[in-house]
């Protein structure tokens, strides 16, 4: 039951064929069967999700107020506010901290009659891509347990792979939606920049981090995305756009649809393997009737630096509010109010998100603005450019989500800079704020591989058709990890 | 490429230790080279691009709302008295 998608279930539950308890409790069972292999949750919440789960089958016993997630469970990234549930951002300088409010969208998952089970692991602030920078645990690949899941919301997309959610959310600030998804053989979803209100997101790079879903299929991405989108007062950099119903674009068609596949992104540093699941995918979505070309943005092989710039500088900003004053961590070893400043920040961060505001404080301190951050901005301005040039031909472009399937825990932790170039296709999209989806598009040594769509700004419905007829016509989505299926209870429906 | 480690950690109010300081001297130094690749692309004529979209400010109302959650807002302090957060003196 709990590898079953949201649409699936939603029909089983209006249908009364099960209640919303017993689903929540079999994914439960599915959590107590798999989570100390794959440790996706920070935080497990199972007597609110039982309650949760109760209210919701009221709801669906009177016929009221029934949306497409009642009943359903949903995993959310540890990096979302949830009122009176710890909220960690898998760091030790948040680990007692329980908000005040929730976060919008957690409000809006909860009018919708969601159920949700719990927090999900991720890199510390969300600065990673293999959870490997969790201040409390590594995630593990549900594909194969010796792999990373991604990151940084590998947590959310591990669980949704592994049956221990039925859809999860992610934040995605270089790749940290698309990237695990792709490890993981889910759907991931990066909204357009403005799309979903952020008001609790704990915010790492404000001009770049977005809020979308995980799930198992696009169809569900699309619900997901009909419950969580649109202007909130709360956040001024939502924007004030109608959100269309996104399951109208759940069409089985890409007939005269113009597709670029980006070049930059099929060469060198790019696995072989990856390069033929994504052309053996472009010739089957040409044969769906799509005009697909080759495309060149130039300035892609400076979008990682640019990157690295951006992010950590607005991060250095951000996490400044983290002094042992308001909330979390605060060091007991100290003289005066500086060094309490110091000593907590020494104590709370882990190696990464020290690196990170370093690396941020230097891009910004006097001398060196001009070089580094004001030097990346206008980079910026040119990869938009790129992007701006190539939607005047194309409706939606193309490429390997990733550079490589999911590799080896370890593998990567010495080296920041090889971590780094793990994001190079994704991180253009999010300097650009365009929304970008990956799905499942082949397999290497058993493990998925991503292909990535990527659209024009609020372009989602073009996205999910692309995505949803891609799917409709091929069968990686059904693929299950074994050990997913292995541990699966017998079928009670 | 020189960073000046200690001085970059007094600004970002963050201590190290000795061994940090120098692994983290290194890999800067490392990303930083890496980073000037972007030298090679002329952007003298491009403006900076701080927001993909044309964001505006947006203001409202400056009124009085009650503040329903101080209580909880307070229990996160490390160390608080009476809805005030308390830290080590700072005046003499």
């Amino acid at each position: 039951m709990q590898n079953k998608t949201a649409h699936e279930l939603h029909s089983l539950l209006t249908a009364k064929k099960i209640s919303s308890v017993e689903l929540t409790e079999k994914v439960f069972e599915q959590i107590e069967k798999v989570e100390n292999r794959v440790r996706a949750y920070v935080t497990l919440t199972k007597e609110k999700a039982l309650k949760a789960a109760r209210a919701a089958d009221e709801r669906i016993k009177n016929g009221q107020d029934l949306t497409p997630l009642t009943g359903i469970p949903i995993a959310i990234k540890d990096n979302m506010c949830t009122r009176e549930t710890l909220t960690t951002c898998s760091s030790k300088i948040l680990a007692n901290y329980l908000p005040p409010y929730d976060a919008t969208i957690i409000e809006k998952l909860q009018a919708a009659g969601a159920v949700m089970l719990g927090k999900t692991n991720l890199d510390e602030f969300a600065m990673g891509s293999s959870t490997e920078n969790s201040g409390f645990h590594t995630t593990h690949n549900p594909w194969n347990l010796e792999t990373v899941p991604g990151g940084s919301s590998g947590g959310s997309a591990a669980a949704v792979a592994s049956g221990e959610c039925i859809l999860a959310l992610g934040s995605d600030t270089g790749g940290s939606i698309r990237q695990p998804a792709s490890f993981c053989g889910v759907v991931g979803l990066k909204p357009t920049y403005g799309r979903v209100s952020r008001y609790g997101l704990v915010a790492f790079a404000s001009s770049l981090d977005q809020i979308g879903p995980l799930t198992k299929d696009v169809t569900d991405t699309a619900i997901l995305m009909n419950i969580i989108s649109g202007r909130d007062p709360l956040d001024s950099t939502s924007v004030e756009k109608a959100v269309p119903d996104y399951r109208k674009s759940l069409v089985n068609d890409v007939k005269k649809f113009r597709i670029g596949l980006i070049s930059d992104l099929m060469g060198k540093g790019i696995d072989e393997e990856i390069k033929k699941a994504i052309k053996a995918a472009a010739r089957q979505l040409e044969s769906l009737g799509a005009i697909v070309e080759e495309v060149s943005l130039p300035t892609f092989e400076y979008a990682v630096p640019t990157y690295y710039l951006i992010a950590p500088a607005e991060a250095s900003s951000n996490l400044a509010r983290y002094d042992g004053v308001k909330y979390g961590h605060r060091s007991k070893e100290f003289t005066d109010l500086l060094s309490m400043y110091y000593h907590t920040r020494q104590e709370g961060f882990g190696p990464e998100v020290k690196r990170r505001i370093m690396l941020g404080t230097y891009a910004l301190s006097a001398g060196y603005y001009d070089a580094y951050y004001l030097k990346a901005l206008k980079v910026r301005a040119l990869i938009k450019e790129d992007f701006d040039k190539a939607f005047k031909r194309f409706d939606v472009l193309i490429s390997p989500t990733a550079p490589s399937v999911a590799f080896k825990i370890g593998e990567k932790t010495a080296d920041p800079l090889s971590m780094y170039l793990s994001d190079i296709a994704t991180i253009p999209v999010n300097l650009a704020g365009l929304p970008a989806i990956s799905l499942p598009c082949g397999f290497s040594n058993g493990l998925p591989i991503g292909l990535q769509i990527i659209g024009e700004a609020f372009a989602e419905e073009k996205l999910l058709q692309v995505a949803y007829t891609y799917e409709q016509n091929t069968e990686w989505h059904k693929r299950k990890p074994s050990f997913a299926k292995a541990t699966e209870g017998k079928p009670t429906l | 490429m020189q960073i000046e480690v200690e001085q970059v950690a007094r600004l970002a109010r963050l201590g190290l230790t000795e061994e940090e300081k120098k692994l983290f001297g290194e890999q800067l130094a490392r990303i930083l080279g890496y980073a000037e690749i972007l030298n090679k692309l002329p952007t003298e004529k491009t403006p900076p691009l701080t927001h993909a979209l044309p964001l505006k400010n947006v203001l409202r109302e400056d009124k009085v709302f009650p503040c329903q959650n101080a209580g909880d807002i307070m229990a996160n302090a490390p160390d608080e008295e009476e809805h005030m957060f308390k830290v080590p003196k700072i005046l003499e």
